[in-house]
């Protein structure tokens, strides 16, 4: 699916972020359900030996197709883990997309780390290598929830790895946060709230379980192994954990991300959320280019031998149409602080602006519509009638 | 072994005629039997063959019953005894076996002079077997008993053929074993047939008269009449005349099934066949009326001609408001094919517009909805179903109520209900479960038979009401399946009736509203009312739902408000599979229906079908 002029005549507008894909884990948690791979599973072709170089590759291919593109403003290490690679690896994969289409001047590059998979070496190489900011996958404070999540590190070496962060130069960091795990009471989330915040990260994310399908944790949730928590009590985890940060001096500015101020915000996401233009490196990562949105083939093995052959990993795509278009800026927008604008919508979406507002879901702000807390714990409801 | 040549219809004497049917249970082989014969006497050969060839519908393939009754032409060289190489022509009329097609029974056993008893000889008789058993006997059929699937493991031909000759009279061991799987016995069978079966009787010179026993719309030819003639002739001629209407029609086609459609110029004495007149409504060509001619025609019809009633009302409503006239079309054009569904465009409230329609029972119910949902490719709501209640008020009115929501509120004097007269088949083992269940329906024993050493046969009359929802379900789980049921509407009796709505938020919700006993009143609300608080997904609002005699609240249940619709996590990989899961539930709204502000699930209405049973 070669990218169409009108797809490529955005570049120049929009920002222009980078996705690099790490598929590698030491364990595979229960409940993820993101393309990653243990050591054990990835067979020749696709070790983590060899997967920068092959990143790499994906990176100059890309390179030569988006012609025009601008500089780069945020890229973001995801995975799986990224600090599984060594922190040299995820440099030099910094370097090539630097060397391929620059990078701006206040660029933000983040990545993801466990806080037991970094070590101030393997920060300060990073941080020298260009990084900004340490997104940490902290989950929770307590060990049965952790448990629970498959996640192996001990929740007291988390005030050691955000030292080191700063220590090596990090001022941007987030602590990600999971609530609604079975077998988390309100206390336990409160505690892992409080040592989040007494962590003084700049931004925190926190995201209400999700079982999906595939996972062995849907497994065990439909075998009732485990028992999800009611809906009603995760509502109250959100309203709890809102209350804190904001008390802590954490606004939220996307309904599951919270930050100290604008400039702590990840810039990265709010690129997706606003629809603008990224590239996705690796296996199973997607992409979006003005209105076309790609993604490539999901195992590592495979995109390593597509690679080695000069041949493009894509695996599918679409074309999103402007109706479609509009649908997604709904469904995004709505999420965000800065709110949906009332402007961008149909006759019929505007008619049910003024039902939402009485209903105490939104506000409007302006010409934007902006959740309440309410509405944040009822956002695809807001969605669905605004899209109708 | 030389043989006389085949006789041609219209030119058949009555003599060689021989008009039979088959009397047996679903499942009981009766369509294998039919193959089989078919095979036999050559007129389909085995490549051709389709498993049950007679049964036409999809529906009645798919379920293995038999909807439409046909009829079927069959030349047949006698094999044995003194007439030995006579070519006969057996006329196989095929009977629809559910008990909501009584009437149509009725008519097909008209057309013949003898009926094929078919039971299974590991099962023994059912219910409705016995029953149309008896509308044979009452028509005066000559009945050959056959046990069949003797070449089943479980088979006990012994003891059926006992059970057989009990109900009949005569010996066991005249009962006549077959396989209709394997062919074993078939061709004695057919021999028995020639030999038991009296030949038709009618006045060849008289004006015509012929009996239709059935009637089907054809897409292509219009509606295609089944007829058995009675006295004299119907020629391709005549212009016909339909003795109950006086209408007139032209006759295009006459002709027989062998088993295709066979054009004929005449139909005489004792011949079954068909007609095809340009008719294109089978109302205008009712079963049971009588055809004659249109000059010299006759002035008697036969006996027996009656308009079915509808016994069992529900609203269908389109899921979308926008298939209204898509339905309304629909049932169009099914009526041309069902003499016997009526229906009135109501709206209700709760589900907008639809149509109050009348089916002969719940079978019948069934068969139009799915017939409705599959050809016409509609998503319907089905209220419901409801009897006929008849309710006299004190200053002497009388109303009838065929939709609960018209129930009246003013001074009730007094209300009737339809009742059933219900013959239960069962083994002996069961008769107390059995004697529960009825009770527990507001049955009174008739009367209790033993057919047999351990089955019995026991007579309740109930309410009909009480049977429709899931009575034969509840008998088919106490009985390990083994009893079988069969009922016949008797007429009504007063009853403490009382009608309980339902409230979503205060507001009754006229599709949910039912019509029960007073002293099952409270546990049906009960129960409905939890049952609806699980299947209503929780709203933006807190929705009270409540179960109400009159003003008087007799159950009640909240459904609290939803707080939480918002997946965390949105990434740029998730935001095609958000949008498509978006999709996804704006189709799932689709398929609610609104109610006030509540939205509420298909499932619901059809839930509400199955909470009649309190006590079970």
């Amino acid at each position: 699916m070669p990218l169409t002029e009108r797809s490529l005549s955005t570049l120049g507008h929009r920002p222009f972020g980078v996705y690099v894909h790490v598929p590698f884990c030491s364990v595979r948690c229960g409940y993820c359900d993101f393309n990653t791979y243990t050591a054990d599973e990835l067979g020749e072709g696709a070790t983590r030996a060899s997967y920068a170089d092959t990143a790499i590759l994906e990176i100059e291919q890309a390179g030569r197709e988006l012609v025009g593109a601008p500089v780069v403003q945020t890229v973001f290490f995801g995975g799986g883990t990224p600090t599984q690679l060594p922190s040299a690896d995820l440099v030099r994969i910094l370097d090539a997309i630097r060397r391929t289409f620059g990078l701006a001047d206040d660029v933000e590059v983040t990545t993801e780390a466990n806080p037991d998979s970094v070590t101030p070496e393997s920060l300060a190489t990073l941080r020298t290598g260009g990084f900004t900011r340490i997104s940490y996958g902290v989950q929770s404070a307590v060990p049965h929830v952790l448990a629970t999540l498959d996640r192996t590190h001990d929740p007291a070496g988390v005030p050691q790895a955000v030292r080191w962060a700063r220590e090596a130069g990090f001022e941007q960091l987030s602590v990600d946060l999971i609530y609604g795990t079975p077998g988390e009471s309100v206390d336990d989330w409160r505690a892992s709230i409080e040592q989040a915040i007494a962590l003084e990260p700049d931004h925190i994310s926190a995201y209400a379980l999700i079982v999906e399908d595939g996972t062995a944790f849907a497994r065990k949730v439909r075998r009732g192994e485990v028992v999800m928590p009611d809906d009603d009590e995760t509502a109250d985890k959100y309203v709890l954990a809102d209350e804190l940060f904001s008390a802590a001096g954490l606004g939220w500015y996307e309904l599951s991300n919270w930050a100290t101020d604008d400039a702590a915000q990840c810039r990265h996401n709010v690129l997706y959320w606003h629809s603008d233009n990224w590239l996705g490196i690796g296996p199973g990562a997607h992409s979006h280019i003005g209105g076309e949105r790609w993604w490539n083939v999901k195992h590592p093995a495979a995109y390593a031998q597509r690679l080695a052959a000069g041949e493009s990993p894509r695996h599918d795509g679409e074309t999103i149409d402007t109706a479609t278009a509009r649908m997604e800026q709904i469904m995004l927008e709505t999420r965000l602080r800065t709110g949906l604008d009332l402007g961008s919508l149909g006759a019929a979406a505007g008619a049910a602006v003024p039902g939402v507002v009485s209903r105490g879901l939104a506000t409007r702000e302006g010409d934007r519509l902006v959740l309440t807390r309410t509405g944040r714990l009822l956002a695809d409801a807001v969605v669905r009638e605004l899209v109708e | 072994m030389s043989t006389s040549p085949v006789p041609q219809p219209g030119a058949t004497d009555p003599k060689v005629l021989r008009n039979f049917c088959i009397i047996a249970h679903i499942d009981h082989g009766k369509s294998t039997l039919a193959d089989r014969m078919l095979q036999h006497t050559g007129v389909v050969d085995g490549r051709d063959m389709k498993a049950q060839y007679l049964d036409r519908m999809d529906i009645e393939r798919e379920r293995g019953i038999t909807i439409k009754s046909q009829a079927v032409r069959m030349p047949f060289v006698k094999s044995s005894g003194d007439d030995a190489g006579t070519v006969y022509v057996l006329n196989m009329i095929d009977t629809p076996g559910h008990v909501d097609f009584t009437y149509e029974v009725s008519r097909s056993l008209e057309a013949c002079e003898g009926a094929v008893l078919l039971v299974d000889a590991a099962q023994g008789i059912e219910a409705q077997t016995l029953a149309n058993l008896y509308l044979a006997i009452d028509a005066d059929l000559d009945i050959i008993p056959v046990l069949n699937k003797i070449d089943l493991p479980g088979a006990q031909p012994e003891k059926y053929a006992e059970e057989i000759a009990g109900i009949i009279g005569g010996n066991p061991d005249d009962v006549l074993r077959v396989s209709a799987k394997t062919g074993q016995g078939v061709e004695e069978l057919l021999n028995l047939i020639v030999d038991e079966v009296p030949p038709p009787q009618g006045d060849p010179d008289a004006p015509p008269r012929a009996l239709i026993f059935d009637s089907v719309y054809d897409t292509y030819r219009g509606v295609v009449t089944y007829v058995r003639v009675v006295d004299g002739k119907l020629s391709h001629r005549d212009r016909i005349k339909m003795m109950s209407t006086g209408a007139v029609h032209e006759m295009l086609e006459v002709g027989v099934i062998s088993p295709e459609p066979v054009k004929a110029g005449d139909l005489g004495v004792g011949e079954v066949g068909y007609l095809i007149t340009g008719v294109k409504e089978v109302r205008q060509s009712r079963v049971g009326d009588t055809v004659t001619s249109n000059i010299r025609g006759a002035t008697e019809p036969l006996g027996g001609y009656k308009t079915p009633n509808p016994m069992v009302y529900s609203g269908l409503y389109p899921l979308d408001g926008d298939d209204y006239p898509t339905l309304r079309d629909a049932l169009e054009k099914l009526q041309l094919n069902d003499a016997a569904l009526v229906y009135e465009p109501e709206s209700s409230g709760a589900l907008g517009f639809g149509f109050r329609i009348g089916f002969l029972g719940l079978l019948h119910l069934e068969i139009v909805r799915e017939r409705l949902e599959r050809e016409f490719n509609l998503e319907l709501i089905s209220t419901a179903p409801n009897v006929v209640y008849r309710v006299e008020m004190e200053d002497g009115k009388e109303i009838t109520v065929t939709n609960p929501s018209e129930y009246p509120d003013g001074k009730i004097d007094k209300v009737y209900e339809p009742v059933v007269r219900a013959t239960v088949l069962s083994p002996s083992d069961y008769i107390g479960v059995i004697m529960e269940l009825c009770q527990a329906r507001r049955g009174q024993l008739i009367g209790m038979d033993y057919l047999s050493e351990d089955r019995v046969e026991i007579k309740y009359t109930l309410p009909m009401g009480e049977i429709m929802f899931d009575f034969f379900d509840a008998l088919k789980s106490r009985t390990k399946g083994y009893a079988s049921l069969d009922y016949e509407p008797t007429g009504e009796q007063a009853a403490d009736l009382v009608k309980v709505d339902v409230l979503l938020q205060g507001e009754v919700v006229d599709a949910f509203s039912a019509i029960v006993h007073r002293d099952n009143a409270y546990a049906y609300g009960v129960s409905l009312a939890s049952k609806l608080k699980e299947l209503i997904p929780r709203q933006q609002f807190e929705v009270p739902i409540q179960a109400a005699i009159g003003a008087r609240v007799i159950a009640r249940e909240n459904i609290r408000a939803i707080r939480k619709d918002v997946l965390a996590k949105c990434y740029g990989g998730d935001i095609s599979r958000k949008r498509k899961l978006l999709e996804k539930q704006k189709e799932g709204k689709k398929r609610m229906k609104m109610v006030g502000r509540v939205e509420v699930p298909q499932e619901a209405f059809i839930a509400a079908l199955s909470t009649g049973d309190a006590d079970k």
